[in-house]
C-alpha cells in the first residue's frame, strides 16, 4: 500500500512536470504565433495576402502545405536573403522576386511559426536555434 | 459626420505630402492632422449625394505608350469612367496591395464597358512597355480595359502633380528609389477627378467602390 502511494506521488510529480513543460512550450508557441502574425501583416501580407492566397502570378500562395513542409529549412533563407528563382507552388510556376528583409533570428522564427501554422498548414513550433542552423546552410 | 467619408474630398491638401513607401507605419501618424484639417474644411458641406469635383481643370491631354507599345491618349478613355494610379513594377511595398484592390474592382466590372483602368509607371528607366506587359499578364490582366502607361519622366511626373494632384518624386537615397502615394483616383467621363482614395486601406477602397457606383448612376441619369 505504501509503495503504491509513493508510486502515485511519483507519477503525479512526473505528469505535473510534463504538463508544465508543455505549458511552457504552448506559451512560447502562442507568443511566437501572435508576434509572427503581426510581422506577417507588416511585411508579407501585401504580397502573400491576408489568407496566404498570394497575388495572381506575382506572388505565390502560402497554402501549399507540401511545398512549405519540404522547404521549411529554406524558409529562413528566403525571408532573410530574398528569393529570385523559378519555383512551382500549387502547380503554378512563379518567376518573381521576393525582397530580402534583415530580420533578427527571433523574428524569423516567429514569422515561420505563424506561416507554417496558418493557411491550412500545421507544423508546430520552430526555434531560434533552428533558424540559426538554417541560415548557416543558405545557398 | 464621419471624417473618412470626407477625407477624399480634400486631396488637394495632400499635394505636398509625401511619405516613403517603406515607412508605411508612419501613415497613421501623418493622417491624423490631415484628418483634422479635413473635418474643419468640410464641416460646411454636408451634401453627400453628388461627388465633389477636385482640382480646377480636367485631366490634361496626354500621350503615352501602353503595355502593347501602342500610343494611348485622352481619347482612349473617351466616355469612360476610369480609375487611375501611379506605381512601378518593382515596388514591393504598397503597390501589391493597391493592385490587389484594383484588380478586385477590375474583376467586378469586367463586363461593364463604361469603366476602365489606367496605371502609370513612375519608373521610366526600368518599366518599359514590355516590362509592363509582363506585369499585366502576371496580374491576370488582359486586353484593353486596364491600360498601363509608359511615358517620359517629365510627362508622367507633370500629369501626376498637375492633373491628378498626386506627388511623385525620385529619391535616390531611399531603398525603393521612388516616393509616391498609394492613391486610387476616380475620374469621370468629363475627365474630372471626383475622388482620391488610399488604395492600401480597405475602408477607403470600399468608399471608392461606392463612389464609382454613384458616378455610374449619375451618368446614367443624364
Ligand atoms: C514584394 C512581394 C513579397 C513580399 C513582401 C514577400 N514575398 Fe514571399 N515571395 C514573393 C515572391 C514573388 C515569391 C516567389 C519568388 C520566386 O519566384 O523565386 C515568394 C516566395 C515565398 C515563399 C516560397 C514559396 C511559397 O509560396 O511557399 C515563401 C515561404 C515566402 N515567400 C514567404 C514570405 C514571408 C514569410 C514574407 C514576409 C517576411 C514574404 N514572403 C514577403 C513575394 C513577396
Amino acid at each position: 500500500m505504501r509503495n503504491y502511494l509513493i508510486l502515485l506521488v511519483f507519477v503525479g510529480i512526473l505528469t505535473g512536470t510534463i504538463i508544465s513543460c508543455q505549458d511552457a512550450n504552448r506559451i512560447q508557441y502562442d507568443m511566437y504565433y501572435t508576434n509572427g502574425r503581426d510581422l506577417y501583416i507588416s511585411y508579407c501580407q501585401n504580397c502573400h495576402g491576408a489568407k496566404g492566397e498570394g497575388l495572381a502570378a506575382l506572388a505565390p500562395p502560402l497554402t501549399d502545405t507540401t511545398y512549405l513542409k519540404t522547404n521549411k529549412t529554406k524558409m529562413a533563407c528566403y525571408i532573410k536573403n530574398g528569393l529570385t528563382d523559378t519555383i512551382v507552388v500549387n502547380g503554378t510556376r512563379y518567376e518573381g522576386k521576393m525582397p530580402a528583409e534583415n530580420f533578427a533570428n527571433i523574428d524569423i522564427a516567429q514569422i515561420i511559426v505563424y506561416v507554417t501554422n496558418s493557411f491550412g498548414n500545421k507544423q508546430g513550433n520552430y526555434s531560434q536555434e533552428q533558424i540559426a542552423a538554417d541560415l548557416n546552410n543558405c545557398k | 459626420m464621419s471624417p473618412t467619408i470626407y477625407l477624399h474630398s480634400v486631396t488637394i491638401q495632400f499635394v505636398t505630402l509625401q511619405y516613403k513607401l517603406v515607412e508605411m507605419k508612419l501613415i497613421d501618424n501623418i493622417l491624423t492632422p490631415i484628418l483634422l484639417t479635413a473635418i474643419l474644411l468640410t464641416s460646411g458641406c454636408k451634401e453627400e449625394k453628388s461627388l465633389p469635383i477636385m482640382g480646377n481643370a480636367p485631366i490634361a491631354d496626354f500621350n503615352f505608350l501602353n503595355q502593347d507599345s501602342v500610343s494611348i491618349t485622352n481619347n482612349t478613355f473617351k466616355d469612360k469612367i476610369y480609375i487611375a494610379d501611379f506605381f512601378f513594377t518593382s515596388c514591393t511595398s504598397i503597390c501589391p496591395i493597391m493592385h490587389r484592390n484594383m484588380k478586385a474592382i477590375y474583376d467586378e466590372y469586367k463586363d461593364n464597358t463604361n469603366v476602365m483602368f489606367l496605371s502609370h509607371t513612375i519608373d521610366f528607366k526600368y518599366d518599359t512597355p514590355s516590362k509592363l506587359k509582363e506585369y499585366a499578364q502576371k496580374l491576370g490582366v488582359d486586353g484593353s480595359k486596364w491600360q498601363f502607361a509608359y511615358g517620359s519622366k517629365e510627362s508622367i511626373y507633370n500629369i501626376a502633380e498637375k492633373s491628378y494632384l498626386s506627388a511623385v518624386i525620385e529619391d535616390t537615397s531611399a531603398k525603393e528609389s521612388y516616393i509616391h502615394q498609394g492613391y486610387l483616383l476616380l475620374i469621370d467621363k468629363q475627365k474630372r477627378m471626383r475622388g482620391a482614395y488610399d488604395g492600401t486601406k480597405d475602408e477607403q477602397v470600399a468608399l471608392l467602390k461606392r463612389d464609382l457606383q454613384l458616378l455610374l448612376t449619375e451618368e446614367k441619369k443624364k
